[in-house]
């Protein structure tokens, strides 16, 4: 069943197109032709790579989103962004303090911050980016985690920032020093592993490993299931 | 927002909604008894679309020639190759590596990182960006037998069970085994995984598990393991390089048949460089976005099974390509975001798959391919799936049973990316239930390995996704995950154990892609007809029309 769509103007890189209402920016750029190479990743919001910025008709503001997640309006400007360029520090994870000295030394930039923001208001992911780079100065890397969790690395808060902080590679500094030096270990994964090296489970694999089809299915089917 | 007319069954939905929660909250998981040995092959052989007789063909070239495929895949495995072999100059390299990669997800900076640990240097080829990936997607979790009630034994059964016992058992094997493992080694890394106050894995069912192993990282488990092993990646300049935008094409063997090389393609300047390796590791990940039987597909851009086409012209047989793992629960409504994965953690949770009248008919468990075709069956035969305004059909997801399972803000807690992407296009999954249908998710089957990753080829290792035999016909959800760092690791390791092995080269040749080409020829293959893929084609046809540069050569681009 083809539905009757209402076309739009979208001016892509600087060119009107005519495309169909409802259109993502990603589906608008391809419907007027473009084989898309860069700006273009995972299209369903989790890679970052489609980064983009657009005006809307009859609005003074510059916004960003990401191609694959907004939907076109009729008279939007748009221009994508393939790659942000952006400093990222080399560390040793395992030698790294969890301190915000670590920010101190690898990211100065983020003690520049002047909580404008902006940031967070560029963020399509809704990531309180500010707060967590707020977070970084007083040294609280376990909340710093905590609110850039669903961060895409797409790069737009980095390219508003007036005090030129890369927040999300800051981000993801802190999410690794959290899970390394901060959070608490699993004492199960721990002996777990411990049982595996001494061969606990194995005969009973073994055994799995030479049984014909027929009996293992048996075994499968019977098998007992304790998921609540 | 829904029309009207969903809204309405969606009223059913809530009106059954009472009843169903009492049932969950009484027996668990088991709100419809799961299906027999019997019943599930039923399901299957009616409903799942790879039993359809238009889903597989005889392949006619190559080492598996004569075998029923994928139809998909064997229209892409008759193709020539996408140079003239006659026009490379083999006597020079323009790259020279210990190990190269080809492929970034998390299988192909496992397998960096493990092999620069091991002492190589590493080249990454990689026809995106770092990271651009289906890893990067994943969202439910990793499976790993860590807890005290589980162990790697039962984890091995599940997964046999699930695969149609057809799993090579000694991969099976290795995968159970080295979970624990896995998930230590990426927390040391820094991976953020969902933990309680002390410290232990919060863990969840998913379909076809027989315990709670599934580990997550709120709903970007994928996300966060892949983005911290391209973080670790950056951090080690000196012994791991990369290049992005380039897809290789062909793999150079030697006169010894060992695998000593690749043909590189730049996807912007358009030219081709020769890359020099010890060993090579194919980690392309699978074959989505080749739309096999014309369904929408979760996977990323670049899933168009590559790292196939060059190992099947090298002459490494392929296994299970006869299988198609269609996801369950796919959006279907909004149009923006038709065949996007609704991860199976959300059934996990407790979400029920209903019809249109609100009834339960399948357990919301089952292995993916027989809850796929369930789902098939509840919307076709059955006639009782619900309708969407651009012709789609699809049955409701019934979310909002997690808010009072498991308490309000429970989905914010541990779906974030679900919430907000249904919020995108204003629906709140927390009150409303989601519309989904089976779409093309995973590539079971693929190339040829033993527990070491390798081939059959000297020199070429494979891991993850393009790999077959890991999980026979049918995967289980989190097994992907585990698969890929797993066998991406144990890849890098052996890979880089042969580069420091002293193992010379011979000849280099491409004597393969020829006699492949001649095949193609022989088999009156249209000679436009090349592969691999390298990216897919979304121009519509209204502009294809009107394309009619003549020949593409210099400035015409």
């Amino acid at each position: 069943m083809e539905i009757e769509r209402k076309m739009l103007t979208v001016y892509i890189m600087g060119e009107a197109y005519e495309v169909p209402e409802g259109s993502t920016i990603l589906m608008a750029t391809e419907y007027a032709g473009f084989q898309v190479k860069r700006g273009v990743g995972c299209r369903e919001g989790f890679c970052g790579a489609c980064a983009t910025v657009y005006r809307e008709k009859g609005d003074y503001k510059l916004k960003g989103g990401l191609a694959c997640q907004t939907v076109v309006t009729d008279g939007m400007a748009i221009a994508q962004i393939p790659s942000v360029p952006a400093e990222k520090p080399i560390y040793n994870i395992a030698e790294l303090e969890a301190n915000e000295n670590t920010f101190k030394e690898l990211f100065p930039t983020v003690f520049r911050c002047v909580a404008c923001n902006t940031c967070t208001k560029a963020c399509p992911q809704d990531i309180k980016v500010m707060d967590y780079v707020q977070a970084l100065k007083r040294g609280d890397i376990a909340r710093a985690a905590d609110l850039s969790f669903d961060c895409i690395r797409c790069g737009l808060c980095a390219l508003r920032c007036p005090a030129e902080i890369v927040q999300y590679n800051a981000a993801i500094l802190a999410r690794r020093l959290y899970a390394r030096h901060l959070a608490p270990k699993s004492p199960e994964v721990d002996i777990r592993i411990e049982e595996i090296e001494e061969g606990k489970y194995q005969p009973e694999i073994e055994e799995m490993k030479a049984m014909p089809k027929d009996k293992l299915s048996e075994k499968y089917y019977k098998r007992e299931i304790k998921i609540d | 927002m829904y029309p009207d007319y969903m809204m309405e069954s969606i009223r059913m939905v809530e009106r059954t909604r009472p009843k169903r929660l009492e049932i969950a909250r009484k027996m668990g998981k088991s709100v419809f008894p799961p299906m027999s040995e019997d019943e599930r092959a039923e399901v299957l052989n009616k409903y799942h679309p790879d039993y359809k007789e238009e889903a597989r063909r005889v392949l006619n070239i190559g080492m598996n020639k004569g075998e029923k495929i994928t139809t998909k895949v064997a229209d892409m495995l008759e193709s020539y190759s996408r140079i003239d072999p006659d026009r490379i100059d083999l006597s020079r390299f323009d790259m020279e590596t210990d190990v190269l990669v080809i492929g970034a997800g998390s299988a192909g900076l496992s397998a960096a990182l493990e092999a620069s640990d091991a002492g190589a240097n590493v080249l990454i080829a990689t026809k995106l960006r770092l990271g651009d990936s289906n890893s990067m997607m994943a969202q439910g979790g990793i499976q790993a037998a860590d807890q005290l009630d589980d162990n790697p034994a039962i984890h091995y059964l599940d997964a046999m069970g699930g695969g149609h016992f057809d799993n090579k058992p000694e991969l099976v094997d290795a995968l159970v085994n080295d979970g624990p493992i896995a998930i230590k080694w990426l927390e040391d890394l820094g991976v953020m995984f969902d933990k309680t106050k002390t410290g232990s894995m919060t863990v969840a069912a998913g379909g076809g598990t027989s315990r709670k192993r599934m580990h997550s990282a709120r709903d970007y488990t994928g996300a966060a393991i892949c983005r911290v092993l391209r973080d670790e990646v950056y951090n080690r300049p000196d012994k791991i390089k990369f290049i992005e935008y380039t897809a290789i094409i062909e793999l150079v063997l030697d006169d010894k048949g060992q695998a000593v090389g690749a043909v590189a393609y730049h996807l912007e300047n358009k030219q081709y460089s020769l890359i020099k390796a010890k060993s090579i590791i194919i980690a392309t990940g699978g074959f989505g976005r080749l739309h096999v039987m014309d369904f929408e597909t979760t996977n990323h851009y670049g899933a168009t099974a590559d790292g196939l086409v060059l190992a099947y012209r090298a002459g490494a047989p392929l296994l299970y390509m006869d299988s198609v793992q269609y996801h369950p629960t796919g959006a279907v409504f909004p149009e923006q975001i038709v065949g996007f994965l609704c991860t199976e953690k959300i059934r996990g949770m407790g979400a029920q798959p209903v019809n249109r009248d609100g009834e339960l008919f399948v357990y919301p468990l089952e292995p993916r391919d027989v809850e796929a075709a369930a789902f098939i069956r509840e919307s076709t035969d059955r006639g009782l799936g619900i309708k969407t305004p651009s012709g789609l059909v699809g049955i409701w997801l019934d979310s909002p049973l997690i808010e009072q399972l498991s308490g309000e803000g429970s989905i914010e807690k541990a779906l974030p990316a679900m919430l907000r992407q249904f919020q995108r296009f204003d629906i709140d999954i927390t009150k409303y239930p989601m519309l989904v249908y089976p779409t093309l998710h995973y590539q079971n089957g693929g190339i040829d390995i033993n527990e070491k990753a390798e081939t059959n080829i000297p020199g070429l290792y494979v891991a993850g996704e393009a790999s077959g035999g890991v999980h026979g016909r049918n995967r289980l959800m989190g097994n992907s995950q585990l698969d890929i760092i797993v066998f991406g690791r144990r890849s890098g390791r052996y890979a880089a154990q042969r580069a420091a092995s002293g193992a010379t080269m011979g000849e280099p040749t491409l004597e393969h892609v020829r006699r492949y080409n001649k095949e193609a020829s022989a088999l009156g293959i249209d000679p436009k007809k090349v592969s691999p893929v390298v990216l897919p084609d979304y121009i519509p046809d209204h502009v294809k029309a009107k394309q009619l540069t003549a020949h593409y050569e210099g400035s015409l681009i």
